[in-house]
């Protein structure tokens, strides 16, 4: 075990797999020697040379043109995107050809062995376009696998999954945790299943959900929550798609309420997903309606950013309005 | 009739025949010496008193302000910085050749071409402390400017996402009839985006009045320009797509000067797009978060800080009879003053009220967003401690 912060922990995940795999290769702007401007990649262009860490001229379309052709060919691309944000020059190639590759191929190729990783999220004063969370974008499209770590011990664990997984993944990084704070991580390889939710912390009377940064959030909310004497259970998604609709279920019909949280607008937003598939699946467990906390229908704002977050607070009035329906 | 046969302009050749990027010989137009006389056969281009002065003046009025700015960042009194030290001369200096009818599409680092139509340092401060005056209304970072009386597109992030949209302003102006052009700024990092290659394309096809303005300054963050591209620049670009192409000295305010008043000339009677590409150098650090000392050298910054463009003016300024050493020096004094002041005065403005946020997001604000901002004001009434900003006046 080592303390390591979420940069350090994707760092190393990322030469544990490149140690043990030739094919591994990891590029994107800024990659290279610099390490990312987040500095995700610091040192690995030193230890596994310039054709295996490179920097790649600044085009998102022709990164991950480039990238499903060398995942077609059985190389190992980890493709990084600077910013969520700037994930959308490259959605052509992502949404109709990282994740349509093997289906139309009637799968004699596919770009399995991609995982984009890219930082998403808000709450550190990036206004319009360095706070987005793009993941209803992708989880809207057949083909892609979508997984957002919460602290530096599922980092690791699941980047190394993601990078194994037969799918194109979509890894996203919640940059306000990059360097928040440290944990243990272990040193050694290791992986963390994709498509299970992690429970957080077991509650009886409400169901938190989110992901990434938002799990923090909800575990504020449920403390002040407690002080009113209400047990939460809350769980981290940890995987977007698929997702474990078995697992909230399951709470869902333990706690008889369920709350999702997240920061990207609410319309369309993954939650609305989770929240029909729930009502299916739990309707006469349901003692009220399912409450959606999310960012407001608006771009990103850069000076009413703590207004515009789905924070604490509003989770808290949420969890007591859910209670008293 | 126009034979439009692609074939019809090809010669041929019995042998295979490989033509190497180097044969494409870009010349750099240049005028001012290091010493700022002129090099023998360069024309002095027509600049008068005034206009010299002016885009002196601005140059250096453009140094004091990043430099207060990065300090106000370090200060944590901004949140985020981005100077243009050591390219004054590839914004200002192209912004004198327009009028002040044309457009200006910028990417970020050309506060000059504003600051030379006449943008105040009130302006400039309104915009980085997102207050209540800000145009943009507090919602994007700072250096994030736009101005739509000066002809100046606000600024979008995404890099590269002006340059089609210069293609189809320009495109409108001459259907409008305008006796205007656009002008596009970029940097050489952001010509690898799809965007370069779409709007250049669309711009020669379709013949519009555009200058794309490349400043190639060699960084793109950490990503020096030999990682970037391959090839001669992005000059052989312009000419690959068709379009009339010129590499201007950026770090001389009167090549840049003339070589943007000749491509202005050219994109107006020709109605047509023209290529610039300004090399010059980066001295600054990419961002007040970034830091150059992990990816290049002290040396290769120095030997460019002997290129200041605005020294190399100055020097032409004293050979003129232009230029005033102390009253020179007052000016800069003066500048400082007036930044601190402004930025003493921006920070005391208040951020715009919580209406804003659903504001023009649509052209009329509708019920979703209408309910969801009655919710907020609602939560603020409820925790005015937790949103300082707004909730004074949420009544
Ligand atoms: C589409 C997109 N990708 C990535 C970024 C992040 N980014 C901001 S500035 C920059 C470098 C730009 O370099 P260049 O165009 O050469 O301009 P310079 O900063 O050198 O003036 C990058 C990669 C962005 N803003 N937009």
């Amino acid at each position: 075990m080592a303390k390591m912060n979420l940069l350090q922990a994707i760092n190393s995940a990322l030469i544990t797999v490149m140690e043990q795999d030739q094919r591994v290769m990891v590029f994107g702007e800024d990659v290279g020697h610099f390490g990312g401007v987040f500095r995700a990649t610091s040192n690995l262009q030193e230890k596994f040379g310039r054709a295996r860490c490179f920097n790649t001229p600044l085009t998102e379309q022709g990164i991950i043109g480039f990238a499903n052709g060398l995942a077609s060919q059985g190389s190992v691309p980890v493709a990084e995107i600077q910013f969520g944000d700037y994930i959308f020059p490259a959605f052509d190639q992502i949404v109709n050809e990282t994740a349509k590759f093997r289906y139309r191929s009637g799968g004699q190729f596919s770009c399995g062995t991609l995982t984009i990783r890219t930082p998403y999220g808000g709450g550190i004063a990036g206004g319009l376009y360095h706070s987005q969370s793009p993941e209803a974008f992708f989880a809207h499209c057949p083909g892609l696998k979508i997984v957002v770590p919460r602290n530096p011990y599922q980092a690791k664990g699941l980047l190394l999954a993601s990078i194994r997984d037969d799918n194109p993944v979509l890894f996203m990084e919640p940059k306000r945790l990059y360097r928040a704070s440290v944990s243990e991580v272990p040193e050694e390889d290791y992986e963390l299943e994709l498509g299970k939710a992690d429970l957080v912390q077991e509650g009886k009377d409400i169901t938190l959900l989110g992901w990434g940064a938002q799990i923090e959030i909800l575990q504020k909310a449920a403390d002040m929550a407690l002080d009113d004497g209400v047990s939460c259970e809350i769980i981290d998604l940890r995987s977007i798609m698929p997702w474990d609709a078995h697992t909230v279920a399951e709470s869902v019909m333990k706690t008889g309420r369920l709350l999702i949280n997240h920061e990207a607008p609410q319309t369309g937003g993954f939650a609305s997903e989770i929240a029909a598939t729930i009502q299916d699946k739990c309707f006469l467990y349901l003692e009220a309606p399912i409450a959606r906390v999310c960012g407001l229908d608006t771009p990103y704002p850069l000076a009413h950013e703590k207004e515009y977050m789905p924070d604490q607070f509003k989770t808290y009035e949420a969890i007591k309005r859910t209670l008293k329906y | 009739m126009q034979d439009r046969n692609h074939l019809a302009r090809v010669n041929t050749t019995h042998q295979v025949h490989i033509i190497e990027n180097g044969l494409i010989d870009i010349p750099m137009l240049q005028i001012l010496k290091p010493d700022g006389t002129l090099h023998n056969e360069a024309r002095e281009p027509e600049l008068n008193e005034d206009t010299a002065r002016k885009i002196y003046d601005t140059m250096e009025y453009i140094r004091v302000l990043d430099e207060r700015m990065i300090g106000a960042q370090r200060q944590g009194r901004i949140s985020f910085y981005l100077a243009s030290t050591g390219e004054e001369a590839a914004a200002v200096a192209s912004a004198a050749a327009l009028s002040e009818h044309d457009m200006i599409m910028s990417q970020y680092r050309e506060q000059g071409a504003l600051a030379y139509r006449g943008y105040t340092t009130s302006q400039f401060m309104n915009q980085m402390f997102s207050n209540e005056k800000d145009p943009n209304k507090g919602r994007q970072m700072p250096i994030h400017y736009g101005d739509k009386p000066l002809n100046f597109m606000t600024i979008s992030s995404p890099l590269g996402t002006q340059i089609p949209q210069a293609a189809g302003y320009a495109y409108g102006q001459k259907m409008a009839g305008n006796e205007a052009i656009t002008i596009c700024y970029f940097g050489e990092g952001a010509a690898s985006e799809g965007d370069f290659h779409a709007g250049l394309n669309m711009a020669a096809v379709l013949n519009c009045p555009v200058i794309f303005f490349c400043r190639n300054n060699g960084y793109a963050i950490s990503t020096p320009a030999d990682e970037q591209f391959a090839g001669d620049g992005i000059a052989s670009r312009g000419l690959g797509y068709g379009i009339k192409t010129i590499r201007v000295d950026g770090n001389d305010p009167l090549a840049v000067f003339a070589a943007t008043q000749q491509a202005r000339k050219i994109a107006l009677e020709e109605q047509c797009p023209v290529l610039i590409e300004a090399m010059t150098y980066r001295l600054a650090a990419h961002s007040t978060s970034d830091d150059p000392t992990g990816y290049r050298s002290r040396e290769e910054e120095d030997k460019w800080r002997a290129k200041d463009p605005i020294q190399r003016m100055a020097k032409w300024l004293q050979q003129k009879g232009w230029f005033d050493e102390k009253a020179n020096k007052q000016l800069i004094e003066e500048s400082r003053q007036a930044v601190l002041a402004a930025l003493k005065e921006a920070e005391k403005v208040p951020v715009n009220p919580i209406d804003d946020i659903v504001s023009d997001v649509y052209s009329d604000v509708p019920w979703h967003l209408e309910e969801q901002l009655n919710n907020l004001k609602q939560h603020i009434r409820k925790y005015p401690g937790e949103y300082p900003k707004t909730s004074g006046r949420v009544k």
